[in-house]
């Protein structure tokens, strides 16, 4: 059983409160016929459970959700849209036996399995109590970094991690083999208008986008010591790209971030993430293996007051290599989040390109 | 002091959350767009600000409370652009207001856009 804690606190309320507003949205999805509207209440959902996770402290996990979920997909998604038509058909009742059967099993299945889960945050857990416990102590002492969850994810975890990243990576290929890397000619200028409706939202997005991206910068470096790193920070620089794309128009911004270039930037980021393992294996390390970074005899020359604290001196190997890969997966998530959006734009572009032909 | 402080603010968030459920009222029972963007958009901003303000209040002067003042910052910068931005966009695509000076704009367009005269 899911064990309820004593009293009801605050955020135990606040949870459940969510969890609700979650499960409406979901039932709202699945009763609309608009795809525009489930489009939306998509976003909604994501952005619940965004707050859903600060709720439950995963506060990098949250930033991810409602990038991505709230944001980048749904422009995806819009743009996907405008190929299509907008709504679908109510279908009859024997054409949703098998997806409701499908669908009851399935949520029996993870219920079933959810009364097996431990307690939130129990410190007993098998997740706490043994792997967990050895990174916590160990952590401090062989890497230096402030944040266990960097050092985790970045240097003992670090292979899986560079394994995430190609998937992201391979993913982006994916895409762009489907719906190409963008459009192919730049697009047409926008046809002259009288007045300027948009003066409200160029003038204020031309003050978001610096800000975002000085936001995504932060949560990059900030990622040493406390929540953040390259996959957060990724997915916020390339939200502001794509911001600058949907106010100032594709035209512009493709020629400040041109496609060729942010292919070429999401193989640099893999690249640079697996080029950090080859250079450990070099010095006489293993592949990842961030001690190793810079050689040895390099090592000693330099002063120790560079990393600010002389006691930790030697982690600067895993300092700079946690640095390093972290930076090629902010290449490579930003540029593969562009390549896709640019991917679906040039559809969208070429479609409506077609119907002024027609 | 602080309790004094903290009991203000505790003021202001209830005021806040209460401003907050009428905006959210009036978002259901107002007659058209505009009007339920206005309604929703003080929920933003007038609701948004008063807890904030209440929770700035309760953290006294500290870090905490000058992350609120960004927070309340983007907020004001934000909110009432995608205010401004909806409005636009439902002006663009035929929506006429259903009450106000417009309304007599609506007789004369009825013909030509059907769509905007539906209800929302």
């Amino acid at each position: 059983m899911i064990a309820l804690p004593s009293s009801l606190n605050a955020n135990l309320v606040i949870g459940i409160a969510l969890l609700v507003m979650l499960l409406v949205v979901a039932g709202a999805i699945v009763r609309t016929r608009s795809l525009l509207a489930a489009i939306i209440l998509f976003s909604i959902y994501s952005l619940v459970s965004a707050v859903w996770l600060v709720v439950m402290d995963a506060a990098d996990v949250a930033f991810t959700e409602a990038v991505i979920g709230a944001g980048v997909s749904t422009i995806v998604l819009l743009g996907a849209i405008l190929l299509t038509r907008g709504e679908v058909e109510k279908p009859g009742w024997r054409a949703l036996v098998a997806p409701a059967l499908v669908c009851a099993g399935v949520g029996g299945l993870l219920i079933y399995a959810a009364a097996g889960l431990p307690a939130l945050g129990d410190p007993a857990s098998p997740a706490n109590a043994h792997v967990g416990r050895a990174y916590l102590e160990a952590a401090p002492k062989e890497i230096g970094a402030p944040n266990i969850v960097t050092a985790v994810l970045a240097s003992y975890r670090g292979f899986d991690t560079l394994g995430e990243t190609a998937v992201i990576f391979a993913a982006g290929i994916g895409v762009a083999l489907m719906l190409g890397f963008g459009p192919h000619a730049s697009p047409l200028p926008p046809a002259a208008t009288i007045g300027d409706h948009h003066v409200v939202l160029r003038v204020s997005a031309k003050f978001l986008i610096p800000l975002i991206a000085l936001f995504a910068l932060y949560v990059q470096f900030h990622g040493d010591l406390g929540a953040g790193g390259g996959f957060q920070a990724g997915v916020i620089m390339a939200a502001a790209i794509i911001l600058h794309a949907l106010v100032f128009g594709l035209r512009d911004t493709m020629m400040a971030v041109p496609p060729r270039l942010v292919r070429s930037i999401a193989a640099l980021g893999v690249l640079l993430y697996a080029g950090v393992g080859v250079a450990c294996m070099l010095n006489g390390g293993a592949f990842l293996d961030y001690d190793y970074l810079f050689p040895p005899a390099f090592e000693k020359q330099v002063p120790g007051w560079l990393l600010g604290d002389p006691e930790h001196a030697h982690h600067w190997g895993q300092h700079f290599g946690i640095l390093l890969i972290e930076l090629g997966v902010l290449l490579t998530v930003a540029a593969t989040m562009l390549t896709i959006f640019y991917g679906f734009a040039g559809r969208t572009v070429e479609a409506i390109r077609q119907e002024r032909g027609a | 002091m602080t309790d004094m402080l903290s009991l203000i603010g505790g003021v202001c968030v209830v005021a806040g959350t209460a401003l907050s459920l009428i905006g959210a009222a009036g978002l259901l029972r107002f007659p058209d767009v505009y009007t339920r963007i206005h309604a929703a958009s003080i929920t933003d901003t007038g609701g948004a600000s008063l807890v904030l303000l209440g929770l700035c209040l309760i953290a006294g002067l500290s870090l905490t409370a000058l992350k609120l003042a960004f927070v309340w910052f983007s907020i004001m910068l934000t909110t009432p652009v995608a205010a401004n931005a909806l409005a636009n966009a439902a002006f663009g695509s035929g929506h006429r207001p259903r009450i106000g000076a417009f309304q007599i704009m609506r007789t004369d367009e009825r013909r030509k856009t059907s769509r905007g005269t539906e209800a929302p």
